[in-house]
């Protein structure tokens, strides 16, 4: 299967996941998915077996919402069985609606918005301090940059000179409320990140390609800390989802579901084909 | 005896210093702060161990826990009034919630800042650290006693919150500190009060129980340095022999020692307790010092407070 296949195979996992359970975040995840998936797929060196390995690349997931689109991938990377997602938000399951390090893969509890990114420079610090050479990834909503605390990391880790520190914005331009812009404006956000001093690229987020080709140059760049400013479609995949603001966390119908996995299916396949 | 002249901020620093040389992975954290804890010397002797992140208490926190993650061992440093409520939520999420071994150094504690007000002072740091899955709090009386404490939380991995003061106080050890983890210290025995105290109190405890003995009343004084995971065994001893127990502490009436130890009293071995504590209200103006002496929290306040309890039981 290839990687842009495999973005919709995931897909169908995290929304069996949410009809499932009757809760989960799914809009996020359909516009993160593929992110998460070129990551573990094609950059990160993680793997079950590399787990303990002081130098594998850290992750965190600090859109925490997004959960189910992480644990289908590293379900996928043989974390762990298949089986366990279905225990997703039940009683007493380690699968909860935020990442803990309960779950074998995850490097850092979140949830909280704002967190990831100064966790994330702690931990490139520590490579720097080190001479290790793993790399460090993190992934933020958009609506997330209205918290202050991201900032400050912002602004440590271009102090540092993080070059092995990339950071994603799954810049999908929703919010729980509505248009990120109406809710708090974030443009120019590319002038943003470039007077904190970061290197900012822009990707299509939704395009597993694009995504590569601009971690890659994340990866060459030196003496600073990478963003990827990654456009995505919230809900991406299912005509139905795409740009609706309330399908942030919406449960979809039976009658939904069916449609969804039918769409999903019949765009994995054309993908399969090369199309 | 010459009064002591080192805070206990002093020694901490010095503790570092000791150990850092031999543990490359202990690294000290600050926010602009290192002047104000005394880490100033650590800086300048192990750059290579010192992260300075600006005026950012979150941050301070957060990037702690991620270097935690990855195999470091800081030590954050902080005036406690910010550390504890800034970052709140960087220290129940990131350190606590995700196990980072990362100790917080709360300096400057209580109302150590005196004039400075409110922002200043943290009279809630014990009933909010306290309060979270995973935290230990610890508020060492003495430069001896902080010593022994260092000596053990540099050695071990789980994450701890330290409350000191700013100024340097009177002793209640000796060079040769008793000392075992997580357990109160006795420092003298009696049957009718029982004082229990945490950090700056305990020498004021121990004034007053001195006193108490010249009104023929025994009072039992134990120093409570581990406010979380609380001695439950010494506070039962402690209450069981005692007719009234005392608690002293430099923080808010609620959520702290006061009312840890009530709790263990109550369900335990009922007796009276009397929480004395700071007011739930911004300070008086003044030093510590004159602070203390308003809110009967020096020996003669806490004596008199001892003295009417039991007669009015």
């Amino acid at each position: 299967m290839n990687l842009k296949a495999k973005s919709y195979a995931l897909r169908k996992v995290a929304l069996g996941m949410v009809y499932n359970a009757k809760t989960g975040h799914i809009g996020g995840d359909f516009s993160v998915i593929d992110m998460l998936n070129v990551l573990y797929n094609r950059h990160m060196n993680v793997s079950p077996e590399r787990f303990g390995d002081p130098d594998r690349d850290r992750f965190i997931l600090s859109k925490g919402h997004s959960v189910e689109a992480l644990y289908a991938v590293l379900c996928d990377r043989g974390f762990f069985p298949a089986a366990d997602l279905t225990t997703f938000s039940r009683f007493d399951s380690a699968y909860i609606g935020h990442p803990t390090r309960k779950v074998s893969g995850i490097e850092m509890n979140s949830g909280s918005l704002g967190h990831g990114l100064p966790v994330a420079a702690g931990m490139a610090l520590a490579a720097k301090m080190d001479g290790r050479p793993y790399r460090v990834y993190t992934i933020m909503g958009d609506g997330e940059l209205a918290e202050g605390s991201v900032w400050e990391g912002a602004m440590l880790a271009a102090h540092y000179k993080l070059d092995n520190l990339t950071a994603l914005v799954d810049r999908n331009g929703l919010q729980i409320s509505g248009p990120t812009e109406e809710v708090m404006a974030h443009e120019d956000l590319r002038a943003r990140w470039e007077s904190f001093g970061w290197q900012v690229l822009a990707a299509k987020g939704n395009d597993v390609e694009d995504l590569d080709r601009a971690l890659t140059e994340a990866k060459a760049t030196k003496n600073k800390p990478t963003v990827i400013l990654a456009r995505t479609t919230k809900g991406c995949g299912v005509s139905f989802m795409e740009n609706q603001a309330g399908w942030h966390h919406r449960v979809p119908t039976a009658e939904e579901y069916k449609q969804a996995i039918a769409e999903l299916t019949e765009k994995e396949e054309a993908a399969n084909a090369g199309k | 005896m010459q009064a002591n002249k080192i805070p206990n901020r002093q020694v901490i620093c010095d503790a570092l210093i000791e150990r850092a040389a031999a543990d490359k992975d202990l690294v000290v954290v600050c926010s602009d702060s290192r002047g104000s804890a005394s880490l100033t010397p650590f800086a300048e002797a192990l750059p290579a161990q010192f992260v300075e992140v600006g005026i950012a208490e979150q941050s301070l926190v957060s990037v702690a826990a991620g270097l935690a993650r990855c195999g470091k061992r800081p030590f954050a440093a902080s005036p406690a009034s910010f550390l504890s409520t800034r970052s709140f939520e960087q220290i129940k999420v990131d350190v606590a919630y995700s196990g980072a071994n990362v100790k917080l150094i709360g300096i400057s504690g209580g109302v150590s800042y005196g004039a400075l007000g409110m922002t200043h002072h943290s009279a809630q740091d014990i009933a909010a650290l306290a309060a979270v899955p995973g935290m230990r709090v610890y508020l060492p009386s003495d430069r001896h006693q902080t010593r022994a404490l260092m000596g053990a939380l540099m050695r071990d991995d789980q994450p701890a919150y330290i409350r000191v003061g700013r100024n340097a106080v009177e002793d209640v050890y000796g060079e040769d500190c008793p000392f075992e983890m997580d357990r109160a210290t006795l420092l003298r025995a009696g049957g009718d009060v029982a004082l229990i105290a945490c950090g700056e109190m305990v020498r004021p405890a121990l004034d007053a129980a001195a006193l108490l003995e010249q009104e023929g009343i025994a009072a039992a004084v134990l120093d409570m340095y581990c406010v979380k995971p609380i001695d439950r065994e010494a506070v039962i001893k402690a209450a069981k022999g005692a007719k009234l127990v005392v608690t002293v502490e430099e923080h808010s009436p609620f959520g702290g020692l006061g009312s840890m130890v009530s709790q263990i009293v109550g369900a335990e071995c009922p007796r009276r307790v009397l929480n004395l504590a700071l007011p739930d209200q911004p300070v008086i103006t003044g030093n510590s010092r004159e602070v203390f002496a308003h809110y009967g929290l020096d020996g003669e306040g806490i004596a008199r407070a001892a003295g009417e309890g039991l007669r009015n039981g």
